[in-house]
């Protein structure tokens, strides 16, 4: 079990400094592990930012990984979950031409099907702004390939886990 | 950056003074207790060593001969006396010519604080004169960096990077700052920094684990420790002695541990690792707990992974827990500062001897002695050999001398023959193993701790790497030793093509310069031995020397270092011929 690969989401708690995107990702370089997506934002506390990487490997290597990202003087806890433990989507923009929403009937099926959303239209383009698993935004590109695609753009994981990460509590022990 | 946030300092100093960020930054250093820093000026850094000038009383500035001498400098001042060693260069050049001593500081551990100028924050991006991403290039071979362009962050960012080069696992950091912020004036105030809310130097120790450890010992039959620099960058030599004595545990070393327990200590049994001892080496293999403590169990000590010390149950000591189970799986991790965890130790380890354990070490030194020892240190050879030269070193400075070593055979036989008899004697780079080392890292452990006799072992080749750095000796006049062991031939490389490639020398032979003149040049005494007949009257003299003295020993030229793992092989295949 600990030697066999499988996705991994990292979810790493830092303080908000420029430069630490460098130092998180030649952690992954240096051992030539390609990181899937990777998405960093604001987390629920003020300040701390969040990032969500999506790896994969296998436990063992997981593991000496999370100790080189704690390492690092600006992260603050770093944690690594499997697929079960999280709740996790991605979201994606599709820029299709105009003529089609209205000419190929098949294309408004489609868009009422995935639950994709409209988020503008004109009279060149049309832009489709799609959230969920990776399986049905890839079903979605299939589906919409076959019409053609002027644009496409899918954002990295984010994800939430099932269990809590207690952070705030963290970090109040630290401050007093 | 927000160090507001990042940073939570004492009750801040309550009067401020209006200057410039250049002075501020030596106000930094004389708050944290710095009082010899070393560097090379220019253009971007011109602001702060204008204002070097009129702290000269205060603050030394050693102008060393290449900014990579700087930081070398900067590393021998720490090793030896435990403070930070503080390293000053200009952008671009200045800047990428820190890389290597960065990246030696980095690997063993060294806490080094390396201060860049930057160009103006206008032009920064735009590829300006002299304008490198240093922050960039340093992030993998640093603890932490950062650029300054305002003057007011000085002061909390120097208090963070002082206390993040020192605290916990210690290590080098970098601070550039742009041109504009050393000229800007602010009110300046400065307060320590004693914690970071995102950082824990020091992992908390559970009771658990040292009574893990405690049963785990007094269970053994043979137990060995392996001692590493972790116990030097703790300040553990007396309670490892404690360890060791109370619970009769044969301990050896890694080549970065050495000098943290005198060498002639009865329980002392050698170095490991690629040419350390026969007898620590072969048990590794055989004894039934490995008591590692602060060492990261690095490639040159362990030999092949797969075979080594697979028999034994393993005890890691670690202050850092990303090197628990990092390469070897620990079954028993104490995390913690070892001094803390080896004093909690001791008291629940049982008064042991184990004489038959011990009797397998005396053997085997026995085998090491007759095979390789007596031959190195009374040799029946016309030739000259490295260990006895070091054998009149230790003789001639009582053994009190702090030896700063190069990089290669010479490391090598200066680890192994020294006689170590105080902590922090022995200063060599360890995990990068960078030739140019020693000469300048002499300067800075002479400047640190101007008491102790400070000689430099060096080989041919490395010194020809920092050779520039006599001139910062003859400027200074800092009274260092330094020891040429000349075997023409850059000799490590040179025995691995023996071994290994069919004794095929390509480019290993050196055609030297005459060293002799080269050092009296600089105004430094100098003197050669070619017959073993003049070497110790010439050590003697060099010891008795109130001067820096440089003294070339021509050495056999094929002479190899014995005992050796071969890369690939285990601990236990390690070979005396
Ligand atoms: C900067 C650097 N370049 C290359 C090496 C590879 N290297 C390791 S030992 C060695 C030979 C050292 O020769 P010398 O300084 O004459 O010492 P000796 O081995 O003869 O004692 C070399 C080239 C190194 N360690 N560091």
């Amino acid at each position: 079990m600990e030697n066999k690969e499988q996705l991994y989401t990292v979810s790493i708690y830092t303080e908000n400094n420029i430069g630490l995107l460098n130092r998180i990702s030649a952690i992954f370089q240096r051992r030539h592990i390609n990181i899937e997506s990777i998405n960093t934002s604001a987390s629920e506390i003020e300040d701390v930012s969040r990032w969500t990487i999506l790896v994969k490997m296998t436990e063992v290597q997981i593991k000496k990984i999370i100790g080189q990202i704690e390492k690092q003087v600006e992260v603050i806890k770093a944690f690594y979950h499997t697929e079960d433990e999280t709740i996790y989507q991605e979201s994606c923009l599709f820029k299709i031409k105009s003529d089609l929403l209205f000419e190929e009937r098949q294309i408004q099926n489609i868009i009422k099907d995935s639950n994709a959303r409209i988020v503008t239209v004109n009279k060149e383009y049309f832009v489709l702004e799609k959230s969920g698993r990776r399986s049905e935004v890839d079903l979605l590109y299939r589906e919409l390939s076959a019409f053609g695609i002027l644009q496409f753009n899918r954002s990295g994981r984010i994800a939430v886990t099932k269990d809590a990460m207690e952070i705030t509590k963290m970090l109040a022990a630290l401050n007093s | 950056m927000k160090e507001q946030t990042a940073t939570q300092t004492a009750p801040s100093a309550t009067t401020t003074e209006r200057m410039s960020g250049a002075e501020a930054i030596i106000k930094c250093f004389l708050a944290e207790g710095v009082d010899t820093v070393f560097g090379y000026p220019g253009g971007a850094i011109m602001p702060l060593y204008d204002k070097f000038y009129g702290y000269q009383d205060q603050l030394k500035h050693i102008l060393t001969r290449h900014e990579q001498g700087a930081t070398h400098a900067a590393q021998g001042y720490a090793r030896i006396s435990n403070k930070v060693g503080v390293a000053i260069a200009t952008s671009g050049p200045g800047a990428t010519n820190l890389i290597t001593g960065l990246a030696d500081a980095m690997i063993d551990s060294t806490p080094l604080i390396c201060v860049t100028g930057q160009v103006g924050s206008h032009l920064l991006g735009t590829d300006a004169f002299q304008e490198t991403d240093i922050v960039g290039i340093s992030t993998p071979v640093t603890k932490w960096n950062t650029q300054i362009t305002k003057a007011a962050d000085i002061p909390t960012v120097f208090a963070k990077a002082f206390y993040i080069a020192q605290s916990g696992r210690p290590g080098p950091v970098l601070i550039d700052i742009t041109k504009d912020a050393q000229f800007e004036e602010f009110d300046f105030a400065y307060a320590k920094c004693n914690s970071i809310r995102s950082y824990v130097p020091v992992p908390e120790t559970t009771q658990g684990s040292i009574e893990a450890a405690a049963k785990a010992i007094n269970e053994a039959k043979k137990p060995l420790i392996v001692w590493g620099q972790g116990v030097v960058l703790g300040e553990a030599e007396e309670e490892l002695l404690a360890v060791i004595e109370k619970g009769g545990i044969p301990a050896a070393w890694t080549i970065l541990g050495a000098s943290a327990v005198p060498t002639s200590h009865e329980l002392n049994v050698g170095m490991v690792g690629m040419h350390g001892n026969y007898a620590p080496n072969l048990l590794t293999n055989e004894c039934d707990v490995l008591i590692a403590i602060g060492m990261r169990f690095d490639d040159r000590v362990t030999g092949d992974l797969s075979r080594y010390a697979k028999q034994a149950k393993i005890i890691h000591f670690e202050i850092d827990p990303a090197e628990v189970s990092k390469n070897v799986h620990a079954d028993i991790p104490v995390l913690g500062d070892s001094k803390k965890t080896l004093a909690a130790l001791l008291p629940l380890l049982e008064e042991k001897t184990y004489p038959e354990w011990r009797q397998q070490f005396a053997d085997l030194y026995q085998v090491e002695l007759d095979k390789v020892i007596n031959d190195d240190m009374n040799p029946k050879t016309e030739g000259l050999t490295m260990a006895e030269v070091i054998q009149q070193i230790n003789k001639k400075s009582a053994s009190k001398a702090a030896i700063v070593t190069d990089v290669g055979q010479h490391q090598m036989v200066a680890c192994r023959y020294a006689d170590f008899k105080q902590t922090r004697s022995n200063i060599t780079s360890g995990g990068l193993g960078t030739m140019g080392f020693a000469l300048p890292a002499a300067i800075g452990a002479k400047m640190a701790a101007p008491d102790r006799q400070v000689v430099a072992v060096i080989g041919d080749g490395g010194y020809q790497m920092t050779i520039q750095e006599l001139g910062t000796i003859f400027q200074t006049k800092v009274p260092v030793k330094i020891v040429v062991l000349n075997n023409e031939y850059l000799g490590m490389v040179r025995q691995w093509q023996q071994l290994f490639f069919d004794k095929r020398y390509a480019s290993t032979e050196m055609i030297n310069p005459d060293f002799i003149k080269i050092a009296e040049g600089y105004n430094i005494k100098a003197k050669l031995v070619t017959d073993r007949k003049d070497l110790a009257s010439a050590v003697e003299e060099m010891m008795k020397c109130d001067e820096a003295y440089f003294l070339e020993v021509r050495v056999e030229k094929e002479g190899n270092v014995f005992p050796m793992i071969p890369t690939g092989a285990a601990v236990s295949e390690i070979r005396l011929e």
